[in-house]
């Protein structure tokens, strides 16, 4: 019998490695897989390279992967807090700034079987030529620049060339989930834990509320289980850093 | 919120303006900034319905402190109520719907436009880095509108001949709302297609990079 249910948020995560790459769901403070990031941080992983929309907006979740200097890599398309941009500036973590549309499409294509795609989205800008920083030294000096995408026209439109978002693991954040791990999110905390999910080799979700089988109606699976490989209930404040909200 | 300018429209009355530009029946995107402030000046009789790049399509104003809904936020990370008649997706079918061209406007704030409807947005050298959805925005919508002062805090002009900021989007730009007026890209210059009041049209070539031609029916 299939039961993707687990108990304790630390077993299961002790499988995740230092140096894995993790993509996580969520949009500014909603469908953030907090207690999973906090639980992260609790087992100490570090050199972690993290595929999200945003790197928190405060210090909790991701932010608390920021904070406390376990991100070696970050990919994302709005990395807007303090912490991220003094780690980015100062060396420590390498950005790979993605549109926030190709962010979600190469995320999507990864669990679709689709290596790549065109998409006119940042044709001719700075993030399409390698003309946008990836890495800076200790002193402030550019090391390494955004790799220059390949060009193609179709019908007139200039398209650069994307290719799929696969990662190690991934972290979502839904409303309801049930033993098979089908998912069902509440408006606009859906976001990017659909196309999270579909990226990770191995996707871990954080559910405010387990079901029984049968109790979210098929068409109201918005994620079906077989992206899905373990679940666990969500627990408010669990592994919260003691200090959450001294440096707020 | 900075204080109105002596000259021109005010924030508020520069998305009032927009505003009532926007058609019945349009499905629109609104940027964070002044952007966001069309929502809530579209003229009653017009059925106008927001998509936030976050995942719904319906979005709707500023939540009283009892009504917030945890799980949504609009793109500026700020809780939002949804209306009636409301869809909930994730981000890759929310972009499909950007990139695929099913907007009708997609209403952005702008750091420069140029002459050719080119629009820098997003990025000035040394600052927090971010892109989030705005080079899918000027990619997919049908049309592109840019509300911005039409000068920075400096006095600098903001409509150039050319953008000389990193640039989100290459002849995208379908029009300007700016404090002083409403403009056109038209290629080699602007043309302006309305004045605030009490703005002249000297006033806005002495405070524009790019040319500027007025259209036979706005009013000086």
């Amino acid at each position: 019998m299939i039961n993707k249910v687990r108990a304790d948020a630390l077993e299961m995560l002790s499988v995740v490695p230092d140096g894995a790459s993790i993509a996580i769901g969520g949009f500014g403070l909603t469908g953030v897989p907090v207690m999973l990031c906090h639980a992260l941080c609790e087992l100490d992983r570090r050199d972690l390279h993290i595929v999200s929309n945003n790197a928190g907006i405060d210090p909790t979740g991701v932010g608390r992967l920021v904070g406390e200097g376990r991100i070696r890599k970050f990919t994302g398309s709005f990395p807007s807090n303090k912490e991220f941009f003094t780690s980015f500036h100062s060396g420590s973590v390498e950005l790979e700034l993605v549109p926030q549309g190709t962010l979600a499409e190469r995320m999507r294509a990864a669990g679709a079987g689709i290596p790549a795609f065109y998409t006119p989205t940042s044709a001719g800008t700075d993030l399409a030529t390698g003309s946008y920083p990836a890495r800076y030294d200790g002193e402030g000096q550019v090391t390494a620049w955004l790799s220059p995408k390949d060009v193609r026209v179709f019908g007139g439109v200039a398209c650069v060339l994307e290719t799929a978002l696969a990662t190690d693991f991934a972290f979502v954040k839904s409303y309801k989930a049930d033993r098979l791990g089908n998912l069902a999110f509440r408006l606009a905390s859906r976001n990017f834990n659909v196309p999270a999910a579909m990226a990770g080799r191995v996707t871990f979700c954080e559910s405010q509320s387990i079901v029984e089988v049968g109790e979210i109606d098929p068409d109201g699976v918005h994620l079906p289980g077989i992206f899905v490989q373990h679940v666990i209930e969500s627990q408010l404040g669990k592994f919260d850093a003691p200090t959450r909200g001294a440096s707020l | 919120m900075s204080e109105p300018d002596a000259l021109g429209w005010s924030r508020e009355e520069l998305a009032t303006r927009a505003a009532l530009d926007v058609p019945d029946g349009a499905y629109v995107n609104v940027g964070i900034g002044i952007p966001m402030l069309i929502a809530s000046h579209i003229p009653e009789d017009r059925e106008v319905w927001f998509h936030t790049e976050n995942g719904v399509l319906g979005l709707g104003g500023v939540p009283e402190a009892d009504e917030v809904d945890l799980d949504m936020q609009n793109a500026g990370k700020e809780y939002a109520k949804i209306v009636v008649g409301a869809a909930a997706f994730d981000s890759a079918l929310s972009f499909a719907i950007v990139r695929g061209g099913h907007l009708d406007i997609a209403v952005l704030g702008g750091m420069q436009v140029a002459s050719m409807g080119d629009l820098a947005n997003w990025s000035v050298p040394g600052r927090t880095p971010g892109v989030g959805g705005a080079m899918d925005l000027v990619t997919g919508s049908k049309q592109v509108w840019v509300l911005m002062e039409h000068t920075d805090r400096a006095g600098t002009p903001k409509l150039m001949r050319h953008c000389t900021l990193p640039i989100t989007g290459t002849r995208c730009v379908t029009r300007v709302y700016t404090t002083l007026g409403v403009f056109q890209p038209a290629g080699s210059h602007f043309e302006c297609l309305d004045l605030a009041p009490g703005v002249d049209i000297e006033t806005v070539r002495a405070l524009t990079d790019a040319e500027v031609t007025l259209a036979r029916d706005s009013r000086e």
